[in-house]
């Protein structure tokens, strides 16, 4: 719907002044038609936004209806009484505070793990020259393109086959088993002047003592974005903690998620009830953070 | 990436980069002193290149690596539940080409990429103008478009399946209050299968909508300016400058939708759970239903490698296409 009218980037101006030469002069008082330009494109972000916006709406509409309220079939698109029914129906028969730490706990350890391993990868690739240095990073590379569905069978045989199985290592490990960090610190890291590093490998600091102490304190930007992006898709990830995770006690959001659906079927309230739960805590750090996040998508291509 | 400026940056989307290095960028110039340090010095380096990527390469190798050559030996045997199988060679790939199941998933797949991936960018584009352009409010406009990206694809989901629950849902209320009737989302195939790529355009036009702003904030501003001064109006100021100046970002977004949409596993898992039938059965949904729920472990391997060999054909036809674009450019 959006693509129907394209604008031009640089503002209203060219659709009042398709004549040409006297545009300069004209763009400097927004005339009829540039202003009718604006309001349409207004009236069309607003409508693309309310498009998008509704869904979450309706979650939180029907996280807080009574029942009763869903099952009538006329159309209402306001909520009509306020409940938090749901609310106690899902803390009452779900154990969603463990599933809650869990989530909480898987995802901290694999950030903790893939950002640490993804810094150091990052800062070899950018400053140390090694033989196969080329060789490793197009292997890094390699794994990005990698659908990870291929291989959930021999992963599972392998969890299964390492002990893991049954606890949270087996979420963890292959989950913080990632290149995507590496190229996004890469690219930061080698803007670090390497006289910087020289001079301090000069006076006689060590690779761990230059890494931590010089290279870590300028990467706080490119941390905080690793750090977020990491935590938010291991949060959101489902399949392989699906395959993964055996007993309830160690779900994490999204596979209770799903355990509830299977529970409740077309009790969508309660459902609803507890998918809000779980997204709110993304959506409230995005909007804290969206600078970080908004940088990460569009540089890693991942979430 | 400096934004062509026009308003104040209000909004998170156009404030600096948080990435941009404080620090000009040097070439690494060596002293000749320290190049004639010996080989001493060279194994010294390695030794700590290697310590440094070690983390890394021991756990990319042994969760990554090892696992794919192991589909590839899993795939040429016959399992039966999760013990160890019988070498049966090629006849688990022998089964899916006579298996009408595989082969439905398998253009389901394909459905699914060649709508999905023109879609998303489409809107993707459309948005990306629209938010580079003056308006009021800009910054939160941005926002609303990217938000959809947290959220959980399990959560997007299950959104799905109450707004498009065919009974109850708001969006057959909605059709059958404007008069246009109900739809059997859930009963029907094609229904099923537009569920799905709707609710995917929700989540990923986010995602391509930012990729191409940042591709159209890098476009000069004065292109449109000469072009507007040679009476361009703005559909052909759009067809000629910005289409072909966000070349790179949709090159970019091809390569990333695509891989996308041959994996697409969250979204119809919980959304239609390949049904009905399997009308919207994708092949990773259906190498994970032999997978774990009927245990022909072998057979859902063989899947994998099918997807794993298309992903491969696509890489290096991308790449071919990359490079006799780059060397006619």
């Amino acid at each position: 719907m959006t693509l129907s009218t394209p604008v031009d980037q640089a503002g209203a101006a060219a659709a009042g002044s398709a004549t040409g030469g006297t545009a300069p002069i004209r763009r400097r008082k927004p005339s009829t038609a540039q202003r009718r330009g604006k309001a349409l494109r207004v009236a069309l972000a607003i409508m693309s936004c309310g498009i998008l916006l509704f869904p979450l709406y309706w979650m939180v509409v029907v996280a807080f209806s009574p029942r009763t309220e869903l099952l009538t079939r006329e159309l209402r698109l306001w909520p009509q009484d306020f409940t938090l029914a749901n609310f106690d129906t899902v803390f009452t028969t779900f154990p969603v505070a463990t599933w809650f730490g869990n989530s909480i706990a898987i995802a901290i350890v694999v950030t903790a793990i893939t950002v640490a391993v993804n810094l150091m990868s990052g800062y070899a690739f950018a400053h140390l020259k090694f033989p196969g240095s080329n060789l490793m990073f197009l292997l890094a590379l390699s794994t990005l393109m990698l659908p990870v569905q291929v291989i959930m069978v021999s992963q599972f045989r392998l969890v299964t086959g390492l002990g893991l199985y049954g606890t949270y290592w087996a979420v963890i490990l292959p989950s913080a088993a990632t290149a995507f960090g590496i190229f996004l610190a890469r690219q930061f890291i080698i803007g670090i002047p390497r006289e910087i590093i020289e001079a301090a490998k000069m006076d006689g600091a060590g690779g761990i003592r230059v890494f931590a102490q010089i290279v870590l304190p300028l990467c706080k930007p490119l941390i905080a974005v690793l750090v977020l992006l990491t935590f938010l898709s291991t949060w959101n990830d489902f399949a392989w903690p699906l395959i993964a995770l055996k007993e309830s006690e160690l779900f994490t959001l999204p596979i209770g998620m799903l355990f509830l659906q299977g529970a409740f079927g077309s009790d969508y309230g309660a459902i609803m009830a507890f998918a809000l739960l779980s997204v709110l805590p993304m959506i409230v750090l995005f909007l804290a953070f969206q600078r970080y996040f908004v940088q990460g998508f569009a540089r890693s291509g991942i979430r | 990436m400096s934004t062509p400026g026009v308003e104040t940056a209000t909004d998170a989307t156009e404030a600096p980069d948080p990435l941009e290095h404080p620090q000009p960028q040097r070439g690494g110039q060596r002293s000749p002193g320290r190049r004639r340090a010996g080989l001493r010095r060279a194994a010294l380096d390695a030794a700590e290149g290697y310590s440094f990527l070690g983390p890394n390469l021991v756990l990319l190798g042994v969760f990554l690596f090892l696992p794919v050559v192991w589909a590839g030996w899993i795939s040429l045997q016959d399992t039966n539940g999760f013990g160890d199988g019988v070498f049966v060679a090629l006849d688990n790939y022998g089964r899916l080409l006579a298996d009408p199941i595989f082969w439905q998933s398998a253009a389901n797949t394909l459905l699914f990429t060649v709508l999905v991936v023109p879609l998303s960018m489409a809107l993707g584009l459309g948005l990306a103008v629209l938010m580079n352009s003056v308006m009021p409010a800009r910054g939160i406009f941005r926002t609303i478009i990217v938000l959809p990206m947290v959220i959980s694809g399990v959560a997007t989901a299950l959104i799905g399946v109450l707004i498009f629950d065919q009974n109850n849902g708001i969006v057959n209320k909605i059709m059958r209050a404007t008069g246009l009737g109900a739809i059997s989302w859930q009963s029907e195939g094609i229904p099923a299968m537009m569920s799905v790529v709707l609710v995917s355009l929700w989540w990923r036009v986010g995602f391509n909508m930012i990729i191409y702003l940042a591709g159209l904030q890098a476009v000069e501003p004065e292109l449109y300016e000469s072009a507007r001064i040679d009476g361009a109006g703005g559909w052909n100021q759009f067809r000629y400058i910005t289409v072909p100046m966000v070349g790179p970002s949709t090159f970019f977004l091809l390569v990333m939708n695509v891989i996308y949409s041959f994996q697409v596993f969250d979204i119809v898992f919980v959304l239609t759970g390949g049904g009905p039938g399997y009308s919207t059965s994708v092949l990773v949904t259906y190498a994970y239903e032999n997978g774990f729920v009927t245990r022909d472990q072998g057979y859902a391997a063989a899947i994998g490698i099918v997807l794993l060999v298309m992903t491969l054909i696509f890489t290096a036809l991308q790449w071919r296409f990359n490079r006799s674009r780059d060397q006619v450019g």
